[in-house]
């Protein structure tokens, strides 16, 4: 959900599009008609047949505008009643205390019917340390406990007392309590930090790489998680990993450079303009992570390539996948299979992309891609522990005010 | 300098660098650690029997985990001192972050020292002079709030590192990633834990030293240690930096003679 105004010497008149930007970028009368447009699109992918409709955490920057994913999600919520609602996530560390994360995706999963699929990031630097200052070497530990206590919440049926390091409630009681037993499924959204790989493997949590480096350098970091899979003795279900992808369609591959490339440069040149110092304060990686060479995305190198790719570079290094649906599914086909994927999530909007593009995008995607890729992984159809439950009885909330009103 | 290895009651280990002869003076380092040159204490060690304990973090030995909170920080300072065999007229002194933790373990056992020293130390904030924000700065802006040399100030940072050398640079982003890592769970995001409401029990006499020109933690701050602290005297060096008793080692190291050694 970026910010579609920047100008167009936002990279040198501005040092960073995270943390320390300019408010006065920011019109809130266009930003009333910027949320309704977006929230719109999310219904339209609805309306289309997307399994799911997905919402995130971001706080002080023009590059997600959803510094609260669950009011987007609530409006989801009500004017939807199929797709899955995967608010991916919240940074689960920055709440205070965290119970109110187990009260609100409750609240969400019963509202919704049961189609929560709740994501736990630790957050990017930008958002957890800079802008709501957590200490970066104990954001993990933070984090840790603040996942015990959430899961523990959705557990235990009784009030129980929770002595922890940074959170002590003498009464814990979640009301209301989420529909899904024994919890709705949990992402874990990661930038590639080995730590989280083994906390998915050990709880059964899906691994969900949010990267903009595309799929081919994608592929690096999800061996590394295939690899720590295979070494638990666990099963090897494409549905433990997911993978973000900007993915657009057109009628041809050239159409689509015409209609889409101006948008996507806007978005890696501007909305991925983070000042350096901001991407990877000392403390927040772990050793672990620093000595296993894989350098965090925002990293000088990513950085300045980022911010100078061309068309051609983003289509041909995978970054982006783009081009008519014959093109678009060969190379989503290939990017599921040679990463492991079970799940998918496709961003459509992109950058300032009008509305009536990202809609066409997404529809041709819809319609004449997504059919194909539906069966991909046969001998797995039916593992369903990684997405959610909806009831079958549940209140379709498109219905309930019209009917009321007598319309 | 020497090099001794001690072993707190908490069975943390550390190196403390160690020199000269005469009464005890503890050291303790700022957030960028020990270097390989330190000039002040080499100075003071004329006068004094100087130790220099590396933080946790800082050296070789890990069990920073182990310090958590500003209190873990101040009482693995007095666990150092313990562990040195010092007796009860101990005196400290400490340089920015350092300087921080020595006036906390001087507020929390106000009875155990004699003097103490602080150079440019960390642990105020005020909101007319904000401290610029050491933790998302890049090298280069770093050296530029450090010192006053900021070319001098970038060989003596890295410690001549060739950032070409992929293993060179992924040792020092290890190294960084530590120390300054470590530094965060008492300066990160503000440096400020409320240190100022304790500063009342630091009844030692105490001398405050401080760079005219300090861009890191800048002048007015001198003065409102001057006006918390019950018996402290401020020195201030003309045009010094925050890196003063390594830009400016010999006034840093007379005024700090004087004071300790005048009864």
């Amino acid at each position: 959900m970026p910010w579609p105004h920047l100008p167009e010497d936002f990279r040198q008149t501005h040092r960073s599009v995270w943390v320390d930007i300019s408010s006065k970028l920011y019109d809130p009368a266009e930003g009333n008609r910027v949320y309704h447009e977006y929230m719109d699109q999310l219904e339209y992918a609805d309306s289309l047949g997307f399994d799911g409709i997905g919402v995130n955490e971001h706080h002080q920057n023009a590059y997600g505008l959803m510094p609260s994913p669950n009011i987007i999600a609530a409006g989801l919520a009500r004017r939807t009643s199929r797709a899955a609602i995967c608010v991916i996530g919240n940074s689960i560390a920055l709440y205070n205390p965290p119970i109110r994360v187990a009260e609100e995706f409750a609240m969400l999963d019963v509202i919704s019917g049961g189609r929560l699929v709740a994501g736990f990031p630790v957050g990017t630097p930008m958002d957890t340390n800079f802008c709501y200052g957590q200490i970066p070497a104990l954001t993990r530990d933070k984090y840790y406990e603040a996942h015990e206590l959430i899961m523990k919440a959705w557990r235990e049926p009784e009030p129980f007392a929770f002595d922890g390091k940074y959170n002590q409630l003498r009464y814990v009681n979640c009301w209301p309590r989420p529909i899904q037993k024994p919890h709705p499924p949990i992402y874990i959204p990661g930038g590639g930090s080995i730590e989280t790989w083994d906390f998915c493997v050990e709880n059964d949590y899906n691994y969900s790489y949010l990267s903009y480096a595309g799929y081919k350098a994608g592929k690096a970091l999800l061996d590394g998680y295939w690899e720590r899979v295979a070494a638990s003795g666990k099963d090897e279900s494409p549905y433990r990993a997911a993978f973000a992808q900007v993915v657009c369609v057109a009628d041809t591959d050239a159409e689509a450079e015409k209609l889409y490339a101006e948008h996507v440069l806007y978005f890696y040149n501007r909305c991925l303009h983070v000042y350096l110092g901001f991407a990877d304060p000392p403390g927040y990686r772990t050793i672990k992570t620093i000595q296993s060479g894989k350098l965090n995305q925002f990293r000088a190198e990513n950085q300045r390539l980022f911010t100078s790719l061309t068309w051609k570079e983003l289509v041909d290094g995978g970054y982006v996948i783009a081009g008519s649906p014959a093109t678009v599914r060969e190379r989503m086909e290939h990017m599921i299979k040679s990463l492991r994927l079970g799940s998918l999530f496709l961003l459509f909007q992109i950058g300032n992309m009008p509305d009536d593009k990202v809609r066409n995008s997404t529809r041709l995607f819809a319609e004449r891609v997504m059919p194909q890729l539906r069966d991909v992984w046969p001998e797995w159809k039916n593992d369903d522990r990684f997405w959610c439950k909806p009831l079958e009885s549940r209140v379709r909330p498109e219905g309930t005010f019209a009917a009321r009103s007598g319309r | 300098m020497r090099e001794l290895r001690i072993e707190t009651r908490r069975g943390l280990k550390s190196r403390v660098l160690e020199a000269g002869q005469g009464p005890a003076l503890v050291f303790f380092h700022g957030a960028g650690g020990l270097f390989r040159e330190e000039p002040l204490l080499e100075r003071l060690a004329r006068s004094f029997h100087v130790f220099a304990p590396e933080w946790p973090g800082y050296g070789a030995d890990g069990g920073e985990e182990k310090l958590e909170d500003m209190l873990d920080f101040a009482l693995h300072g007095w666990d150092v001192v313990d562990a040195l065999g010092l007796d009860a007229e101990v005196r400290l002194a400490g340089h920015s972050m350092g300087g921080m933790i020595a006036a906390e373990m001087a507020c929390i056992a106000n009875r155990s020292l004699a003097k103490l020293a602080l150079i440019a130390p960390a642990g105020l904030w005020l909101d007319a002079h904000p401290i610029p924000d050491l933790f998302s700065m890049l090298p280069f802006e770093l050296v530029g709030a450090l010192f006053a040399d900021p070319k001098n100030g970038e060989k003596f940072l890295t410690g001549g590192i060739d950032f070409g050398n992929p293993e060179a640079l992924q040792q020092f982003l290890v190294t960084n990633a530590r120390r300054l890592g470590t530094a965060g769970k008492i300066l990160f995001p503000i440096p400020n834990r409320r240190l100022a409401k304790r500063l009342y029990r630091l009844v030692a006499p105490t001398l405050v030293v401080w760079g005219s020109a300090d861009k890191l933690i800048p002048l007015p701050y001198a003065e409102r240690w001057r006006q918390l602290v019950p018996h402290a005297r401020l020195s201030i060096v003309d045009g010094g930096s925050h890196m003063v008793p390594y830009e400016q080692t010999e006034p840093v190291a007379v005024e700090i003679e004087r004071f300790l050694s005048t009864a």
